[in-house]
């Protein structure tokens, strides 16, 4: 039946329109590269780009403290508010709780990843996956929520602690100084906990996709050649799975680095990056400062990015 | 690893790999108890009773309704916008080489590469900026600009397993562009397309951190929720919208494995 139409449509004598313009496409095909392209990137540039380079010029931009109007003019002093000890302190904290829930992430998630990739087979290995997959899609707001719920003084931590006799263990770790506080949900080892949970999923995948791809002949190889499997593991399989190790913290660091939510939740009144960015652009109608702070995660990130990259991260992405 | 098949996992990986995922399930599962918790004032476990009248009030409540479709409304509008800006540049990425575009495609994953505040602030301001007043539509111009990225994912991959010879064989055939589309492209690529804009839904209905900004005074569901974290006011409530809101986000993402689960690339790996 389209074949009927074609071939009528081919005859050179009278060509509709909707020929033409296909054929067009066909002589010119940069013609319809552009044409696909443009809608894609006129989005993204107008919304997305000029909207981050509007929030950039605007960090150049200084507020005037008596007024509190913003000054227009290009000044670096925005940047050099940074420096204030009370930021940088906002600034080091963020960083250290991204490294430390990154490095907790790579740790939890290394075992899950390695069983499944080399021990998991057939219904256990879609099984895995799924297990995976749902936690990593399911509610951000929900997942927090369920660690309000736990984490709770009459909720199941508490009651699985005072059941195993252990509610002494959590009493002396909430003593100590900087992790503690005066319950889980009010410390920064509850935002810690809370971000690990939330984050650590996104690392599972790329580990799994690094693992799968060391060939089995090499592991023959390393054991032919005498090395006990703890060797092997060392050597030759840990080195391989380190670029998954480092795509997957791509994700963890990134997105312990801009969050807002989970510490404004569970956590003590110390601000995080997110906060602070959250705060100067609200409340305090800061907007040069705000913009200022959102710059350090994108320098970071930026600088995080090129490591990975040289490391190969991106192939196992 | 086939060489693996006859070696039992070692005790020790057994366990570190089912504490783990036990981590990731326990919590989740809660919520599903909490819902029909008896108890309307603490997060009190074991729970004294189990009861299903929260989820009738929960029906009833207006507020509720609202903002379920409200959330609906933004995540469907930008999906659509998101299919059609996802798979154009997808068909243009990986249908040519062609100068930038290694910066192409690192334009479309940056939405979501940067921390999301980020672009939830930049939006925020360009309004202020442009003095653009806040509506469903600033909320869909967010949610579509990083939903793009998960169909562009989706049908770059597949247009990759595609050949391209078989578009030139449907040319050689007489079709026309159009119908070369129609008949040999979109049936190629569309189950591709079906799970990146299930994927997009999903992100979108549960997306916070940039609608905090863009939304102004209205409410999806994710800013009723977060409304609630913050000062809770009507426990049994938020119990049961946080188990609806679960199911709601884990149908598309279990639809979305059972249609690619055969391919090489299964869906939902990145988000």
């Amino acid at each position: 039946m389209t074949l009927a139409t074609v071939d009528r449509s081919a005859e050179p004598a009278i060509l509709p329109s909707r020929s033409a313009l296909s054929d067009l496409f066909w002589r010119r095909p940069k013609f319809l590269l552009v044409l696909m392209l443009l809608p894609p990137v006129l989005w993204l540039g107008i919304v997305y780009l000029g909207s981050l380079l509007a929030l950039l010029l605007q960090s150049f931009f200084s507020i005037d403290e008596f007024s509190g109007l913003i000054n227009r003019e290009f000044t670096l002093k925005t940047y050099g508010e940074l420096l204030a000890p009370s930021n940088l302190d906002i600034i080091v904290r963020t960083v250290t709780m991204a490294a430390c829930v990154t490095l907790a992430s790579a740790f939890i998630a290394f075992p899950i990843a390695y069983y499944a990739a080399r021990y998991a087979r057939g219904k256990w290995k879609a099984l895995f996956y799924l297990g995976v997959m749902l936690p990593l899609w399911s509610s951000y707001l929900v997942k927090i929520y369920a660690w309000k719920l736990i984490l709770a003084k009459e909720g199941i931590l508490n009651w699985v602690m005072a059941k195993l006799h252990l509610t002494w263990l959590i009493e002396a770790w909430l003593g100590l100084p900087v992790v503690g506080g005066t319950s889980l949900s009010l410390s920064l080892s509850g935002t810690f906990i809370v971000f690990v949970y939330v984050w650590m999923p996104f690392m599972i995948l790329p580990i799994q996709a690094a693992l799968e791809r060391v060939p089995s002949n090499l592991l023959e190889a390393s054991s032919d050649l005498g090395a006990s499997p703890g060797q092997t593991f060392r050597n030759v399989i840990f080195p391989l799975a380190l670029p998954g190790i480092v795509a997957g913290s791509i994700f963890t660091f990134s997105l312990t680095l801009g969050d807002y939510i989970i510490p404004q939740i569970v956590g003590t009144s110390r601000f995080f990056i997110g906060q602070a960015v959250y705060a100067h652009q609200g409340t305090a109608g800061n907007i040069p400062l705000a913009a200022a702070f959102s710059v350090v995660p994108i320098v970071i990130m930026m600088v995080y990015l090129w490591g990975a990259k040289r490391m190969g991260a991106f192939d196992a992405l | 690893m086939r060489s693996d098949r006859n070696h039992r996992a070692p005790l020790a990986l057994k366990i570190a790999a089912g504490a783990g995922l036990l981590f990731m399930h326990v919590p989740i599962m809660l919520i599903f108890v909490y819902a029909f918790n008896v108890e309307d004032r603490t997060y009190q476990w074991p729970p004294p009773g189990l009861t299903t009248q929260w989820l009738a009030v929960t029906w009833n409540r207006p507020d509720v309704w609202q903002a379920l479709t409200l959330s609906v409304k933004v995540a469907s509008i930008s999906t659509a916008i998101a299919m059609v800006l996802g798979t154009l540049c997808a068909a243009a990425v990986s249908g040519s080489r062609f100068f930038g575009r290694e910066t192409i495609s690192l334009l479309v994953i940056l939405p979501i590469a940067l921390p999301g505040i980020i672009t939830g602030i930049s939006l925020r301001s360009a309004f202020s900026l442009m003095e653009i007043p806040f509506s469903t539509w600033t909320i869909v111009l967010g949610h579509a600009t990083f939903c793009i990225v998960i169909v562009y994912n989706n049908a770059v991959a597949r247009f990759r397993r595609t050949s391209g010879s078989i578009v030139e064989a449907s040319m050689d055939l007489g079709a026309d562009a159009f119908q070369t589309f129609r008949y040999v492209i979109l049936p190629n690529i569309g189950t591709a397309l079906l799970v990146g804009g299930m994927l997009a839904f999903a992100l979108s209905f549960d997306e916070v951190i940039v609608t905090t900004f863009t939304a102004g005074q209205q409410q999806t569901l994710p800013i009723w929720m977060l409304e609630e974290l913050v000062r809770p006011r009507q426990l049994p409530v938020t119990n049961v919208v946080a188990m609806v809101v679960v199911t709601v986000t884990l149908l598309p993402i279990l639809i979305a494995y059972y249609l690619t689960r055969d391919g090489d690339q299964i869906a939902g790996m990145g988000k």
